[in-house]
């Protein structure tokens, strides 16, 4: 499969939950509450996005896909350009710059601080996703620095989890899918220092480090 | 699906004329009205009865409690509901709540009260009533609010025919619960039934009423048909859908989402723009079918008739 000629459709089909949106827009299907509509739908592809890029890697080492990997610069932008709908929605369809009561929501309810965290974190990702900075900053530095991509799902996740009334099911499920991804990860890095130990016969495995593997 | 109306069109416009002209009989308070609208679903079935249900109630009388600002649309207040009995999302009561059946109908009416316990016919216990319309501001505690033209009477002319006595310092409502036609009973979002309850005096307020209908029309079963409360100053889910027992009780009940969660959702739930909830601000609302969020207002702008109930008690601590 050549992922230059895929590209292009992976692309369109990633505009696919915006175009969605336009269109209940136009056919006025966006429920009594449409600003509410448009957050909740751009949020929930902010993460899925999200979640998306952070599965490349362990999709690679798991199932040996190398071809995902030509897909991940592109999922993470559109992650981050979710994430930019759903804030702007929140700035200007929900709040119109109403910035008192932005910046008492911000410092003042938990699940907006987690949110713009990691709303916030993902800037930097996308500023240095070109190839020009990738050289610039250089194989390593850019590595350990787009880890952040974890962090960030995971206050995407606890945003979510904050703000639910009731029914966190869908929440955890986000919350479940990145558990996952993250454990896969903490296993291909744990893996050859557990062998290593087991072979020694140290029956205690050590406690993960803080830092998650890349 | 449902029908639509055109938001700046008042029942005080619609209704008379063209309405008594073809009616059967002449129908003034709730318990004609209702009838009425039963027989409709009933002859129609359920499916028709979503819409058909919803009968005429003319010659309603106007309040000096109806608030003038702009109505949002039968739209607006028939498909944007919460209602968890029948599902967590908003369009979930406009799509299944019709599953339920409202006839018959009675309310077990009980408690410290000097009449003696009885379960009452809908039609019985809402004659005595004249209808009334009620244009009310209703704010949820998600933090968005409607203006709904309510049509009912007030709870405390029903409440003084059952003569409580001086023990029964709160009522306590409940909810039908029946899982075959509630689907979302099927689940345990909520301790089911659902529960709700006023002190005495709050209950007694002329703004409390119980409410049949909404634009001139009976209620459709996503807005509690056929009976419901609605508390203006309260969050919205203080006013319990779909009422089948009414009790006058000594102790203060324990509402259902209190029961949830305690300390989100207490009993009181005024609307108070300076008492957040734990998690997010009620500072602001957005109503819905405007752009520009609002500030929410101290007992939901009815604190001229209501704030009085509440004199001299921390409001932070009885949130």
């Amino acid at each position: 499969m050549s992922v230059r000629r895929v590209k292009p459709w992976v692309f369109v089909a990633c505009l696919v939950p915006l175009g969605m949106l336009v269109w209940r827009a136009f056919t006025g299907d966006l429920s009594a509450n449409p600003i509410e509509f448009i957050t909740h739908r751009t949020g929930d592809w902010t993460l899925r996005f999200l979640l998306i890029a952070l599965a490349v890697t362990p999709a690679r080492r798991l199932f040996g896909w190398s071809w995902a990997a030509g897909f991940r610069r592109m999922l993470g932008l559109f992650a981050f350009f979710y994430a930019l709908l759903h804030f702007s929605t929140y700035l200007v369809l929900d709040f119109f710059f109403a910035f008192d009561l932005i910046l008492d929501d911000i410092v003042e309810r938990r699940y907006v601080t987690a949110g713009f965290a990691g709303f916030v974190l993902l800037v930097p990702l996308a500023v240095t996703s070109t190839n020009a900075m990738i050289r610039r900053l250089g194989g390593e530095r850019w590595r350990r620095l787009h880890r952040l991509a974890y962090v960030a799902a995971v206050a995407g996740v606890v945003h979510y989890l904050w703000l639910v009334k009731i029914d966190i099911r869908p929440p955890l499920a986000y919350a479940a899918v990145l558990a996952l991804l993250l454990g896969v990860r903490l296993w291909f890095r744990l893996r050859p220092r557990l062998v290593a130990e087991a072979g020694r016969g140290a029956v205690r495995p050590r406690v993960a480090s803080q830092e998650s593997a890349p | 699906m449902l029908i639509k109306q055109a938001p700046d069109i008042r029942s005080s416009e619609i209704t008379p004329e063209r309405v008594y002209r073809n009616r059967r009989e002449f129908i003034r308070t709730a318990s004609g009205a209702v009838a009425g609208a039963m027989a409709a679903g009933a002859a129609f079935g359920p499916e028709a009865g979503r819409v058909e249900a919803q009968e005429p109630i003319p010659n309603l009388l106007k309040s000096p409690f109806s608030t003038d600002e702009a109505l949002n649309s039968f739209e607006d207040i028939t498909t944007y509901n919460n209602f968890y009995e029948f599902g967590l999302d908003k369009g979930d009561p406009a799509r299944y709540a019709h599953e339920m059946t409202i006839d018959p109908w009675s309310v077990r009416v009980e408690g410290e009260m000097n009449k003696p316990a009885a379960d009452v016919p809908l039609e019985t216990l809402l004659r005595p009533h004249p209808l009334e319309e009620r244009i009310y501001r209703l704010r949820c505690v998600e933090a968005w609010s409607m203006v709904v033209p309510w049509v009912g009477f007030p709870l405390g002319d029903l409440i003084k025919r059952f003569e409580p006595t001086s023990r029964a310092r709160y009522v306590r409502f409940e909810t039908l619960y029946r899982p075959s036609e509630m689907r979302g009973q099927r689940g345990r979002s909520l301790d089911w039934p659902y529960v709700e309850g006023l002190r005495m005096d709050e209950a007694m307020h002329p703004l409390t009423i119980l409410a049949v209908g909404v634009y001139g029309k009976t209620l459709l079963n996503q807005q509690g048909a056929p009976l419901r409360l609605v508390v203006p100053w309260k969050y919205g889910f203080k006013s319990i859908k779909s009422i089948v027992r009414i009790q006058f009780v000594e102790d203060q009940p324990r509402n259902s989402w209190n029961v949830a969660i305690p300390n989100e959702y207490g009993f009181y739930s005024n609307v108070n723009p300076e008492v957040n909830h734990p998690r997010w601000s009620q500072a602001s609302e957005r109503r819905i079918g405007s752009f520009f969020r609002i500030r929410t207002q101290m007992f939901n702008g009815y604190a001229d008739q209501v704030a009085s109930l509440y004199d001299g008690m921390d409001l932070r601590r009885y949130y």
